[in-house]
């Protein structure tokens, strides 16, 4: 029994050394603030606690539906020709539905052909339906195939953002898919408060772009218009940014480009940021792949002289002229703000966003109100607790001083389960460790007045211990699984906040069962042994 | 020290009294309820986290007056901003809402355009405590989510009460539960209080808290029915509220006064949530006792008299 008693204490002591490892780790000292620090990189406070922005973004995942058929309404045209198939026109007829692409005119003893030649190529991700008598046919993506390219561009949005948010350096962002909403991403930036900085970082393009220049700079796009008699060729296009800043004048300049790029996107191989020695300007040197340096080669070779221009995100971001050929690598000097070219640096491998975003919430919570949300809540749960301990004191006497270790014991574990598990403490969890606190005086008070009930019934003291645990254990057994089966179940339904009360609830409700049950029990047994025959138990 | 000892009141007998007053605050909840829900569709008032639309918290230097700043906006051109005090006098903070906005393409121009104009109106006297901005979608997405959440813990809680015990007590508790959760709504669709994200929070402490309440008087209940067979329901459920009334009051007592330190000391944005959890606590011990156990008795009568064998609800041994 003696010998038992000391393995349990030792049990305690070693749950209670971990726990208390899993709040402080291993802080640098024994000061006040040198605790308070370690303790502070253990348990993570959530957002309304430390401040920062929460973003709510749901991804417009019917434009990547849309530009994977677009890309199909290409291939299904250059097959049919290759195969020397005639058709009057293959297109999507309604940009409310992008995953249904119809091909029409057809002539009548290919329908076979045609449907075959659907079929052999695409039939893996659309269905096809049409032919026979009629001369059209329909090709719809299958709701599996849009299913999985949805999830997988919000997949893809969440890396995307991720890498993006990585270059503002934030601690602990939390970036991840919303369970409320189709589609949508949760993005939490602890310690953040420049909204509009995060925003234009989230959604600015890294696509980098050299376009050919056909005519510019222009005070408008009237102006531009202007230059090639009002209409726009189909090959060009007119882009807005800086370059050559016209005279004498703030607004941007306007420029008519070419359409399709010399090089793009994936033609970049990297695009690190410098500075220039002499200017000391920010700039960003790149180098291209094997291939488009190639091309980029042939294309500077020949154009030596002309002008061209380097856009991102559709804004024109420099314009030089050719001095010679160029082939794989260069530097752009160009109005770029030190996010982009971080940015720029960064994603130019995972690309652009794969949809665009929109918001649907977004939050900020200033440093200073969460600051003085802790400072209140802190100060009122530790007068609450105070005033339960001394309240047992009073009422248990000696058991008292039982129920208040078991009531610090719980908390030391609740926070150090927090630590280790990486549990962020947010407003509503403190809800959960109230919950907890008022659970873990209710078993110890369900425990002492069975006793007392029992000593009353005349039984000595071991006995009226035992009896006293052994029936309360069914009751607080009961109520604590109770609450756990909710607090697991708000826990796999409930959202943010309502999933942070479950998590510390459940937490400090196994806690409770540990210390209540099993420890005030071990602090009893070896009280009891103490006492000479014929004591009584204080309580 | 021992307070309560040798108590032996019939509470059975007062089961008439306790129908009038759970009626009364019900019915006085249901009624606020209805009325809010006439007039701005929801039974309570709901915060920017469930309505939707902006909300900017702002801290002044000096003490702030609402008309200048409702001057300041509506020149500004921003139309229906509601400004209110928030909090203490002291702390010199107001609360600035525009109601939601249906196009969420301009979710956050509404934020901008009141820190600008005040920025015109105060240039730097103030600084910006807490902006929310929530867009239509995800303000209804969240209300159902947490309905249905609160809804399938209580059957959760059913489910489990019924394997541990039988299924009239899980529906008691739960019947006790709803009844609480219903006046604590409903106290603040009476004194028309805002209903925002942490206050669900607080709703689910009170919902775990009065099951917990619930499930000792019940826990007892068992233990004496398998000990003394021959006594009445009645008398049985008299006696285990009486045995266990001693730590009814005590844990009850010690709840309500950490959590009346919450509500005291715990700052304005725990306001909200220490009031439910102020309110839920003294209803929740209050339905154990006097709802969800003549609940028991009640089901029992009404089986004898419809000529069912009468079951005592406890036939079960109580085992871990």
């Amino acid at each position: 029994m003696k010998k038992n008693l000391n393995g349990k204490i030792a049990a305690i002591v070693a749950v209670l050394v971990i726990c208390i490892y899993g709040i402080f780790g291993l802080p640098s000292g024994v000061t006040g603030s040198a605790l308070l620090d370690a303790m502070s990189k253990r348990i993570h406070l959530g957002l309304d606690l430390k401040g920062g922005v929460h973003l709510i973004l749901q991804v417009e995942v019917q434009e990547a539906v849309s530009a994977e058929t677009d890309n199909t309404v290409g291939r299904i045209q250059q097959d049919l020709k290759a195969a020397s198939l005639s058709y009057s026109q293959v297109y999507k007829p309604d940009p409310a539905q992008p995953q249904i692409i119809r091909v029409e005119g057809v002539a009548a003893g290919k329908t076979s052909d045609v449907r075959s030649l659907l079929e052999s190529k695409y039939a893996n991700v659309y269905d096809v339906t049409g032919g026979g008598a009629e001369s059209s046919f329909t090709v719809t993506m299958k709701p599996t195939a849009m299913t999985t390219l949805q999830d997988k561009t919000v997949q893809q949005a969440i890396e995307s953002i991720r890498d993006r948010v990585d270059t503002l350096g934030v601690s602990e962002p939390k970036i991840e898919a919303y369970g409320l909403g189709k589609y949508q991403i949760l993005v939490e930036l602890p310690g953040v408060d420049d909204l509009d900085r995060v925003k234009s970082i989230i959604q600015s393009t890294a696509r980098l772009e050299i376009h050919a220049v056909i005519g510019g700079p222009f005070k408008d796009d009237q102006e531009a218009l202007a230059s090639v008699n009002g209409a726009l060729p189909p090959d060009e296009m007119i882009a807005h940014g800086s370059g050559e800043v016209a005279a004498n004048s703030d607004s941007e300049s306007v420029w008519l480009l070419h359409r399709v790029s010399v090089v793009a996107g994936q033609d970049f191989r990297s695009a690190d940021p410098s500075t220039d020695q002499n200017t000391g300007q920010r700039e960003v040197s790149f180098t291209l792949t094997n291939e488009a340096g190639d091309k980029f080669h042939d294309y500077t070779s020949a154009n030596v002289g002309q002008r061209m221009a380097v856009v991102m995100g559709g804004r024109v971001k420099e314009v030089a002229t050719i001095q010679s050929a160029i082939r794989d690598s260069g530097r752009i000097t160009g109005s770029f703000s030190p996010d982009e070219v971080t940015i720029l640096s960064k994603m130019l491998k995972s690309g652009a966003l794969p949809a665009s975003l929109r918001y649907l919430e977004d939050r900020t919570i200033g440093a200073s109100l969460g600051a003085d949300s802790i400072k209140e809540g802190v100060r009122a749960a530790i007068a609450g607790v105070l005033v339960v301990m001394v309240f047992m004191l009073v009422y248990y006497r000696g058991s008292g001083i039982n129920a208040d270790l078991a009531l610090i014991l719980n908390l030391v574990i609740l926070l150090g389960v927090m630590g280790f598990g990486g549990f962020a403490l947010t407003l509503p969890g403190i809800a959960g460790v109230i919950l907890t606190i008022g659970m873990g005086v209710d078993s110890n008070v369900l425990i002492f007045e069975r006793i007392r009930e029992e000593v009353r019934a005349g039984k000595a003291p071991s006995a009226a211990v035992d009896q006293g645990f052994a029936h309360a254990w069914v009751t607080i057994v009961d109520t604590h699984v109770t609450t756990i089966v909710s607090a697991l179940i708000l826990m796999i339904v409930g959202s943010g906040p309502v999933r942070g009360f479950a998590i510390t609830l459940i937490i400090g409700l196994a806690a409770n069962l540990f210390t209540a049950v099993f420890v005030s029990r071990v602090i009893f047994d070896a009280h009891l042994n103490k006492l000479k025959p014929g004591e009584l138990v204080s309580i | 020290m021992e307070l309560f000892r040798g108590v032996n009141v019939d509470w059975l007998r007062l089961k008439w009294y306790f129908l009038g007053f759970s009626l009364i605050f019900s019915v006085a909840g249901v009624i606020s309820m209805s009325m809010h829900w006439a007039q701005i569709g929801s039974p309570v008032p709901l915060g920017v986290d469930f309505k939707g639309g902006t909300q900017v918290q702002l801290q002044f230097q000096q003490t702030p007056d609402a008309g200048q700043i409702r001057n300041a906006t509506s020149a500004a051109g921003i139309k229906d901003a509601e400004v209110v005090r928030y909090g203490d006098q002291a702390s010199n903070e107001m609360l600035i809402s525009l109601p939601e906005q249906q196009n969420e393409a301009s979710l956050d121009a509404g934020e901008k355009q009141i820190v600008d104009a005040l920025h015109a109106h105060y240039s730097n006297s103030f600084t910006v405590r807490n902006v929310s901005v929530v867009g239509p979608t995800v303000g209804k997405q969240l209300r159902t989510k947490a309905i249905e959440a609160t809804l399938f813990s209580m059957l959760g809680m059913l489910v489990y009460l019924w394997f541990r015990f039988q299924l009239i007590y899980g529906v008691a508790a739960v019947v006790a539960c709803f009844h609480d959760t219903l006046i604590t709504v409903g106290a603040f669709a009476l004194l028309d209080k805002e209903i925002s994200l942490t206050v669900i929070a607080a709703i689910l402490t009170l919902v775990g808290y009065s099951m917990n309440d619930t499930i000792v008087v019940f826990d007892r209940i068992r233990e004496n029915l398998r000990l003394s067979r021959r006594e009445s329901l009645p008398d049985v459920v008299n006696r285990s509220i009486n045995q266990t009334l001693s730590r009814t009051v005590l844990t009850s007592g010690l709840t309500f006064l950490t959590v009346l330190s919450l509500y005291i000391f715990g700052g304005q944005v725990l306001r909200g949530f220490s009031f439910a959890l102020v309110v839920g606590i003294l209803i929740g011990t209050y339905s154990s006792i006097a709802v969800a156990a003549p609940m028991l008795v009640a089901w029992q009568e009404w089986r004898a008299r419809s000529g069912s064998a009468v079951v005592l609800p406890a036939a079960k041994r109580a085992k871990i």
